[in-house]
């Protein structure tokens, strides 16, 4: 079914009784050519790239849960490209411009929504640092200026310029970031890979590899045994505990990020908006609630949820910025699982086993990845070759001394 | 000025009349109404819209649950959006004004949208709004985003103050209804700390709002005289209008207490308290929510929950309509027949439980007659709707519980996954009567502190009968032809569950992303268990194999001020100020945030246009003369012990063993993973003293990671260590004339060159006795010193320190100086550290000791971190000596597309230099030791240059170094 | 959280900084080690979801390095011991 007003139209004069399900609800085949464990945004986009771009049919998600219940499905909707590094920046500018094309080629309205992003500054090295990055970005295509306080207050008068702990000194500021209707990402991919073949297994968890002769030929479920010539493992906040199924031991720490929304009101932010000098970020959803976060709790957890010193960091981080959001009230907080890697940086790549292959280690930062990384994972699984804006992502980093450290902390994952 | 529906009863205070404004209207109530009671009794049916199609709206609920009754509270600064007027308290001069319309209340422009709903049914807009392109973001967006949220914030800064405090307890009691004032007068009694806590003003909870009696007095009586005899209780901490908002971790609760939000003003006091309860057992006594039935249009004005028309009669002395429609499924709802005949009021009764419906109603903006499904037409200003009671599960499930359904009640119960040292009782777990409910709170609170040792007469059981609390399953009027609600303020109706479940988004958590279900501000707390049944019976399910989504903090909406609290403005951070700070004041500093530190920048002198004058000053100054800067924020470490020399040995990249007592050596830390991390003197004072200087960045980490070392990597070598960074005051005295300042001041201690050369350092004392140490380092480049004595004489040091050197010209410098003097001289600093750097980067690499183990020694040696194409820190100058060089510009090769493939590096610092009469940089270029002489690009698109330099050594002045060490 | 300090009793985890498995006390010599053994010991983490040794630093206290059990998946603590009593304890000690 394509999507458009008309259709709308059509349906709203009939009572809204033609609509038809978005996916099926297949049964798992005894075989596939590809097997994508994780059915969240990164391996739904797999799916949608591999069947769309690279001609392969004969692919099934399968997924614990309900489709999209991964981290696509709670975060902060950021997108951006505004990286520092050269196995990032090139990266992220892919997926960014995948974005800008992303609702027309899945028929699916995400509200990619680029209104843009602003980076504080509030410190002279900082603004040499983001001088940098500017350029960095530049050099690699995307947009980015560097914005005076004057300008900064043009845009956004309610920022505390007076009173501030750490003055507001200055900005980066690239216009084509922005926000996405996270789950509609989720939903769109799904569509379209469902559309173009691909079985969306849900509520099926994978409790074990198949390996024959050190090679992996499939997945043990709980709906029974898949085999696959090719298993693509793509499982944020489980992948320590999927890989170890395989034996394998990762550069991988699993922490909890938080995340807040207000209750909805009317609009008052513009884009998005980073504090420099605290862990604050805010941006304000089409329906109206502030969506905004701060720094992870900083320890081990799988418990989805986080304490109170970083709510309280968070908001005030918030106040010191914009004191006028004082009295919006925080309507709910969450905490989802993010694999943090000892660089800050992902992996999408082969594992030494034949066969498996590895997509995680994102950090808080794999929403806005969500379209380059399932464009590079279905390029390396369909050529077996790594994209070349992908190229850094390797597993064997850390060994040959390549780490992709873009906030220079070393192997230390809280502190990325 | 007449309240036209206030009715006789009720708590409250008919002796004094409070005037308020509703939408410019004034009006009156009494001491102990709500807004929303006080609206009633004045007549006021229609309050708001609701989100999407900007359907007209009333009051619904009570309490805290309310999705209708959002209103803009207070006006200016403290204004306050999308308050529910049910729990706001009446107080004289409260301003309040509908929200989310345009136009007025009543005829408002955006119900245009009620219209054009059959095109708007769920996810209409992930279907549309694609084409153009462009038009998302220049059409589409703007429209959808005017229309979105409810309430406005002021835009200016929130006026009020909050405070954080926190308790501790044996025995926080989250809840003062019946359950909650049993279980605490029995652990009170008993002798158990007790917080009890209740975010109504009166403690009481459905006692107040129910005719029933207790021990035969009213329930509200007795509820007074609990509270009594608890507030006598010093053991007992009673806090009202206090919402336990979050369970945390080890049975760490969240609390927001309000404090001044019922009064006109806060007058200096701090608005809202959040507290943080640290308690070893909770007993969650937070009751029941009431629901709705979903029949069609069961949206409208006067269209309210069937316990909430009770209150309003009982507790506030309101009748909500002189003719009710009362439509149940059970037994408790019928209860509000036989109040309001007590009250004369009529009453028509609609028992889903044998067959009756109501399937329609009429009255835009109020309801003013209902249509039965014996096709007969009632007229009624008032519809009171039970669908059943729902335990308030919600932080019972905060660590992620799943609530059990429990069929006898048709409701979910908290499971035994409860957090830690939780308990559950009364209507909250699923125990609906009121007799039942009071004899498990008091047992529950025996119980609780007897487990926490407090063994005192806990006193009798009050006592009450148990009414029937009978319920049958009837959810929706499936036959129902026009929109039937669900989700009242997110505009969610049956139909919309329907279609979800059509297209595809069946699982719960589909249900609510795909129609918003549950996601507006009253999180779905009359709504979500209506719309699971609803979704379990069109896909044929059960309504716990449906499951529920997650519960999550908050339990109700907190100001995100009351989690700021004091952090904001100028005490977002503590300032930590330098011992010279005062004198620095005094002398015309300009300072500058350095991470906490507030450090002077520079000194300007009159007749000085633009900081650059002061600080070209500065730097020649100390290139001419002498000059001094407060150093004290550098991080000191003092390490003791027989194996210092050993554990420095290890912490450092090059050789520590062998340093003689008396000398100072520049040391590399590297991390673990092989990248410098940190530079800095340590001085050996002694054979087993050693001082330490790191960073001012790095001064916590060092020192904690040093830490680490010491008690988990080598825990038996004898070393000790100790952060005196904020023990010394430490000036670095620079320049030409900084030996003969220093004679003047240092007792006893010959500075010539001989006895004091480069790289010593000494304890000593200065200006005839106070205790110092000193050394000879420099990061200028001149002769150099720095001097510490302990900070609380760090004053008097500065000022004897320029009295001193006033006959040489002495001038006080800040840190662009510093800088400009280290980026001349090529020294390494924060802008070059950035943890992504190699000691081989930082041209350090002989640094790296290849003879011993060290820290990060190890992995400095893989491939990639030794490549020889690889970033060398080197000097810049323009080719066009007027132009300023800007850091972080990035380096291009001549003649090569500017693109990340050929990029070659970055410029990491600039200055202009005063001694060199131009711009100097350092920056990191690949191949950089090998390409002196060579003209690069500097391109920095972001500030708009594009300018050649020429690539040269970092050392812009004195290369061999015979300044410092002359 | 709250973690209960073998020296000092109960304390707030606000006041700890915390760094992570508590396996980063084996650190290889790096004189002896192989690469492999380094690469692991500084990248590898075994990250379970369940009981995790790990490490926490009174920072805002008495400094002292902790061994602290707690579950990944509730955040229960079931013991904490000075990490420096573990170190001697597993070997660490000359």
């Amino acid at each position: 079914m394509r999507y458009s007003a008309w259709k709308i139209f059509k349906e709203g004069l009939t009572g809204n009784k033609g609509w038809t399900p978005a996916w099926r609800e297949p049964e798992p085949k005894a075989e596939y050519d590809i097997v994508i464990v994780g059915g969240g945004g990164h391996g739904l986009s797999t799916a949608y790239y591999l069947a769309k771009e690279f001609g392969e049919k004969n692919v099934a998600v399968v997924e614990k849960g309900w489709l999209g219940s991964g981290n696509i499905g709670r975060n902060t909707t950021i997108i951006r490209s505004n990286y520092l590094l050269e196995g990032n920046q090139p990266f992220y500018e892919f997926s960014l411009k995948l974005w800008e094309g992303l609702e027309q080629d899945f028929n699916y309205n995400a509200m990619v929504s680029q209104r843009g992003i602003l980076n504080l500054i509030h410190s002279d090295p900082q603004r040499d640092a983001f001088v940098r990055r500017g350029n960095a970005m530049r050099l690699s295509g995307a947009d980015a200026e560097i914005l005076g306080p004057a300008e900064i207050r043009k845009m956004c008068p309610f920022l505390d310029y007076d009173n501030a702990r750490f003055p507001i000194q200055g900005a980066i500021w690239q216009p084509r970031g922005g926000t996405v209707r996270h789950d509609a990402v989720a939903w769109g991919y799904a569509r379209g890979a469902d559309a173009r073949g691909v079985d969306i297994i849900q509520n099926c968890e994978v409790t074990g590899f198949l390996m024959e002769n050190g090679t992996c030929t499939g997945v043990e479920t709980a709906k029974g045994t898949i085999r696959a010539k090719k298993v693509a493992v793509c499982v944020a906040g489980s992948s320590s505990r999927v890989m170890e199924k395989a034996g394998m031991r990762l550069p991988i720490e699993s922490h909890v990020l938080q995340a807040f929304v207000s209750e909805g009101l009317k609009p008052v932010i513009p884009g998005v908006i980073t504090f420099g000098a605290g862990h604050f970020y805010v941006s304000q959803s089409d329906k109206g609630g502030l969506v905004f976060g701060g720094d992870i709790d900083g320890y081990n957890t799988y418990a989805q949820r986080g304490n109170l010193p970083v709510v309280e960091d968070v908001c005030e981080g918030g106040m010191a910025i914009m004191p006028m959001i004082g009295r919006a009230r925080l309507l709910r907080m969450w905490g989802g699982v993010m694999d943090m890697s000892m660089d800050g940086s992902p992996f999408i790549d082969k594992t030494h086993i034949e066969g498996l292959y590895f997509n995680g280690g994102w950090c808080y930062g794999g929403f806005k990845a969500t379209p380059a990384s399932g464009y590079c994972y279905a390029h390396l699984l369909a050529t077996d070759r790594p994209h070349d804006t992908a190229q850094h992502y390797r597993l064997d980093r850390f060994r040959r001394g390549a780490p992709i450290d873009e906030k220079g902390q070393g192997a230390q994952p809280n502190l990325h | 000025m007449s309240q036209p529906n206030r009715i006789d009863g009720g708590q409250i205070d008919r002796t004094h009349s409070l005037k308020f404004q509703w939408n410019e209207r004034w009006m009156s109530g009494h001491p102990g109404d709500t807004l929303a009671s006080a609206l009633l009794a004045n007549g006021v049916k229609l309050v708001g819209r609701s989100f999407k199609y900007h359907r007209p709206r009333g009051i619904f609920s009570a309490g805290s649950e309310e999705p209708n009754a959002l209103v803009q509270l207070r006006k200016g600064a403290a204004q306050e959006p999308n308050t529910r007027a049910t729990t706001v308290e009446l107080f004289d001069g409260l301003y309040a004004t509908s929200q989310n319309h345009r136009g007025s209340l009543e005829w408002d422009l955006m119900a245009a949208n009620d219209l054009l709903a059959p095109f708007l049914s769920a996810g209409f807009y992930y279907k549309t709004f694609m084409w153009p392109k462009a038009f998302w973001e220049k059409l589409y967006e703007p429209v959808i985003r005017a229309s979105a949220g409810l309430g406005r914030l002021s835009m200016w800064p929130d006026p009020d103050t909050y405070d954080h405090g926190y308790l501790h307890c044996d025995l926080l009691i989250i809840g003062a209804g019946p359950t909650g004032l049993a279980a605490a007068l029995a652990a009170g009694r008993s002798g158990a700390r007790v917080i009890l806590a209740d975010e109504d003003f009166t403690p009481g909870g459905r006692l107040n709002a129910e005719t029933y009696e207790v021990s035969d007095t009213p329930g509200s009586a007795w509820a007074e005289n609990a509270v009594a005899e608890l507030a006598a209780m010093d053991n007992v901490r009673l806090m009202t209008r206090t919402t336990v908002y979050g369970a945390y971790d080890h049975g760490i609760y969240g609390a927001l207490e309000r404090c001044t939000d019922h009064l006109a003003k806060s007058d200096g006091k701090p608005r809202q308290v959040l507290w943080r309860i640290y308690s070893k057992r909770a007993l969650l006594a937070a009751g029941a929510i009431e629901r709705s039935i979903a029949f069609g249009n069961n949206d409208r004005p006067g269209i309210m929950l069937a316990g909430a028309v009770r209150a309003y009669v009982n507790r506030f002395g309101v009748a909500p309509g002189r003719h009710v429609a009362v439509f149940t499924n059970n037994e408790d709802g019928l209860r509000t027949a036989v109040d309001l005949r007590a009250k004369e009021i009529e009453v028509t009764e609609v028992d889903a439980r044998k067959g009756d419906m109501i399937v329609d109603t009429k009255g835009r903006k109020g309801v003013h007659s209902v249509i039965l499904s014996n096709g007969r037409t009632v007229p009624v200003d008032c519809v009171a709707v039970s669908g059943g009671w729902s335990p308030t599960v919600a932080l019972a499930c905060h660590h992620r519980g799943r609530p059990e359904w429990r069929e006898d009640i048709e409701g979910f119960v908290p499971a035994d996954d409860l957090p830690p040292g939780m308990t559950v009782a009364g209507a909250a777990n699923g125990t609906m009567t009121l007799g039942a409910c009071l004899s498990d709170g008091h047992e529950r609170g025996v119980a609780l502190a007897a487990e926490l040792g407090a063994h005192g007469s806990s006193g009798a059981v009050a006592l009450a009968s148990d009414e029937t609390f009978e319920i049958k399953p009837f959810w929706h009027v499936a036959d129902a032809k026009p929109r039937a609600w669900v989700d009242l303020q997110n505009d969610v109706t049956t139909k919309d569950v329907r279609q979800s479940h059509a297209e595809g988004f069946r699982s719960v958590e589909h249900l609510k992303r795909y129609t918003t279900l549950g996601m507006a501000t009253d999180q779905g707390k009359t709504a979500n268990i209506l719309g699971l049944a609803v979704m379990a019976e069109t896909s044929g399910k059960t309504i716990p194999e449906t499951g529920t989504t997650i519960f999550r903090p908050p339990y109700n909406p907190v100001a995100i001020g009351a989690f700021a609290g004091r952090a904001r403005g100028k005490d977002f951070r503590p300032y930590r100020l330098t011992p010279s700070h005062k004198w620095a004041e005094e002398n015309g500093a300009d300072f500058v945030e350095t991470g906490m530190w507030l450090r002077a920048q520079w000194f300007k002198q009159p007749g000085e246009k633009g900081w650059r004058d002061s600080v070209d000053r500065e730097a020649a100054a100390v290139r001419r003369s002498v000059g001094i800067c407060d150093v004290s924020t550098l991080g000191k470490i003092d390490i003791q012990g027989r194996d210092a020399a050993e554990f420095l040995n290890r912490i450092y990249s090059n050789p520590f063993l062998k340093l003689p007592v008396g000398k100072v050596r520049y040391g590399l830390m590297l991390r673990e993973d092989g990248i410098a991390y940190d530079d800095g003197t340590t001085a050996r004072l002694s054979e087993n003293h050693f001082v330490m200087t790191t960073t001012t960045a790095n001064a916590i980490t060092v020192f904690r990671n040093m830490e680490f070392a010491r008690q988990c990597l080598w825990p038996d070598l004898d070393v000790h260590l100790i952060s005196t960074t904020d023990g010394w005051a430490q000036f670095a005295v620079a320049g030409p004339k900084s030996r003969p300042l220093l004679q003047k001041v240092v007792d006893d201690l010959d500075l010539s060159n001989d006895t004091f050369p480069f790289m010593a350092c000494t304890e000593c004392s200065v200006f005839g006795g106070t205790p110092a140490r000193l050394f000879r380092i420099s990061f200028s480049g001149e002769l150099a010193y720095e001097i510490a004595v302990p900070a609380r004489f760090g004053d008097s040091m500065i000022r004897g320190l320029m009295a001193a050197g006033e006959e040489f010209d002495a001038v006080p410098y800040g840190t662009e100086a510093l800088g400009v003097l280290r980026i001349e001289k090529g020294h390494a600093a924060g802008n070059e550290l950035t943890g992504q750097t190699t000691a081989q980067n930082l041209g350090l690499g002989g640094m790296v000791s290849k003879k011993k183990d060290a820290i990060g020694l190890k992995l400095s040696e893989r491939v990639e971190m030794n490549r020889h194409d690889d970033l060398r820190l080197v000097g810049f100058k323009p080719k066009d000596r007027a132009v300023l060089l800007t850091a972080g510009a990035h380096f291009l090769t001549p003649g090569d597309p500017a693109d990340m493939a050929h990029d070659q590096g970055w410029m990491t610092s600039v200055a202009y230099s005063p001694e060199l009469g131009h711009s100097v940089g350092l920056g990191y270029l690949k191949r950089g030791g090998e390409r002196m002489g060579e003209t690069v690009r500097a391109y920095s698109p972001v500030r708009n240059q594009d300018i050649m330099v020429e690539v040269c050594s970092p050392h812009h002045i004195d290369p061999v170094g015979e300044r410092q060490r002359g | 959280m709250i973690i209960d300090h073998p020296l000092l009793g109960p304390r707030d985890a606000a006041e700890f900084v915390y760094k992570g498995d508590a396996s980063l006390i084996h650190r290889p010599d790096g004189m002896t080690a192989t690469d492999d053994e380094m690469h692991d010991y500084v990248y590898l983490r075994d990250n379970p979801a369940g009981e995790h040794r790990e490490l926490w630093y009174h920072e805002q206290g008495d400094r002292s390095w902790l061994v602290v059990t707690r579950n990944t998946l509730t955040h229960e603590i079931s013991k904490v011991e000075l990490a420096r009593d573990v170190a001697r304890a597993e070997g660490r000690g000359q």
